[in-house]
């Protein structure tokens, strides 16, 4: 879940890091109240969760209250990337004579935290990292400890930063990875870091993303910040196919058949059981297959909710076979997921065994749904074969790698 | 009175259907409503919701003997 740019400069603050004096307006009213409270020139910000903001006309620079109070009213009528703002964040025009980056950010493939800190900030990190890469620091901490600061020193020294800024910059970083652990954060960065005259570091701009399952960890929070329980805060809009998910898994209280993500491959994907989905989804792929979608069943949906499901996977166009793959269930029977994929098939006119490429569910009832698969002609695999191989199965049935 | 899904079969006596008494227990203990019972007090089969039968054997544990089959037409319709 992303926190617009006001939101998490708020998470920054309360963490104790140095922010610029800053407000959040939804008028031109508001805005200048907020000017009013900075000295000096402010910057006025769109608030959208996109990018592209200045090349937008969604920044602006007044001198005085009254200018912030027009930009405002001009900004908020602009749309970015196909959002109109929530309003704009009145932010102090801060002098700067040198930008930073910190970030850290979820790795997933060593599955921790890893902080990342350059001294060439105000730019993409990974433009940084392309064209300086001795210029940008890594390591990573453990999510279960509480950060240590010679972490975040030992990041800040790989780039060069020595003496007092290095002093000056490690509480800073040792307190942006302790606040991403205690949010469940995947993402907190802070680009720019700024370096004022007087020699101290403030942060100008932040961007945050929390951990979608977290949500409830965190209610006090989003509370305060007004995050409300419907905002998605999804980085796109849901597809047409994705909302039909939605609508199947949400018409029948019975298990869980949905969660689905649109994909562009041709092997249609009905998966899940205790992370099964991930790791099926990736066996798919690393036995070159494409998926067309990924999905979630689980809690022992009804026939006619994964038939609903498999249904809608059938007819994406495209999709040449399903895969039904799940690690091994014990609450969701084998039998009645065979039944909702089969009735899926017959309903549209397909002949199963030639439209599900394999059928490997292991586990409660599985006996009654082998019987099933065996009656329509379904090839179908036990535990003896891994979720791993029965994807690789099911890619050769499509025609191997695209 | 018989009525078929893809998967599964169910079969009520007449006599077991015109029953009340018993057409609300069937009702009552169907976990995937399969049995109903209709304004005049007897029981009728939703056909939509035959195929949802999770062959738990409550309506035959609240029938008389024969009284309800529920048959397995995936497997030679076996009778469950």
């Amino acid at each position: 879940m992303r926190f617009y740019e006001y939101e998490a400069r708020e998470i920054v603050r309360r963490a104790g890091i140095p922010v610029t004096e800053f407000g959040f307006a939804t008028t031109p009213q508001e805005a200048k109240a907020a000017a009013e409270k900075i000295t000096g020139p402010s910057v006025i910000k769109s608030q959208v969760l996109s990018g592209g903001r200045m090349k937008a006309g969604g920044v602006q620079f007044a001198d005085t209250p009254d200018e912030a109070a027009a930009h405002t009213e001009a900004i908020l009528k602009i749309e970015i990337g196909g959002q109109m703002p929530r309003g704009v964040l009145v932010d102090t025009k801060a002098q700067v004579e040198q930008e930073y980056y910190a970030g850290v950010v979820w790795d997933g493939s060593a599955k921790k935290p890893v902080i990342i800190f350059s001294p060439v900030g105000g730019i993409d990190i990974e433009q940084v990292a392309h064209e300086q890469p001795e210029k940008v620091g890594r390591r990573h901490i453990s999510n279960l400890r509480p950060v240590s600061g010679y972490e975040a020193k030992e990041v800040i020294a790989s780039t060069g930063v020595t003496g007092s800024e290095l002093n000056k910059l490690t509480p800073i970083v040792t307190k942006l990875a302790q606040l991403f652990i205690d949010n469940d954060m995947t993402l907190a960065e802070i680009n720019p870091i700024g370096r004022l005259p007087d020699g101290s570091f403030i942060a100008l701009d932040a961007h945050m993303e929390m951990e979608n399952e977290a949500r409830g960890r965190h209610k006090k929070l989003l509370a305060d910040l007004g995050v409300g329980d419907d905002e998605t805060r999804e980085a796109r809009e849901p597809t047409p196919f994705e909302l039909a998910g939605e609508i199947v898994d949400s018409e029948d209280h019975r298990g869980v058949a949905g969660n689905v993500t649109e994909f562009d491959g041709n092997l249609g994907l009905v998966i899940g059981a205790g992370g099964g989905s991930l790791t099926l989804f990736d066996a798919v792929r690393a036995h070159g297959g494409k998926p067309a979608n990924y999905c979630e069943i689980g809690g022992n949906p009804s026939v006619s909710k994964t038939c609903g499901l498999a249904k809608l996977v059938l007819q994406k166009p495209g999709v040449d076979k399903i895969a039904v793959m799940m690690s091994i269930v014990s609450n969701t029977r084998v039998d009645i997921v065979a039944r909702g994929v089969i009735k899926a098939c017959l309903e549209l006119n397909m002949d199963p065994a030639e439209k599900i490429a394999i059928f490997r569910i292991p586990g409660a009832w599985e006996d009654e749904g082998f019987k099933i698969l065996d009656a329509y002609g379904v090839e179908y695999a036990d535990r003896t074969v891994s979720m791993h191989e029965a994807a690789r199965r099911a890619v050769e049935k499509i025609g191997g790698a695209q | 009175m018989r009525a078929d899904g893809i998967f599964i079969a169910v079969e009520v006596e007449d006599s077991a259907a015109a029953d009340r008494a018993l057409a609300a227990k069937l009702a009552e203990v169907c976990p995937v409503d399969i049995f109903v019972v209709v304004a005049s007090g007897e029981l009728e089969l939703v056909e939509k919701n035959i195929d949802e039968c999770v062959l738990c054997r409550l309506c035959l544990d609240a029938a008389p003997q024969g009284a309800v089959t529920i048959i397995k037409r995936y497997d030679n319709d076996t009778q469950l």
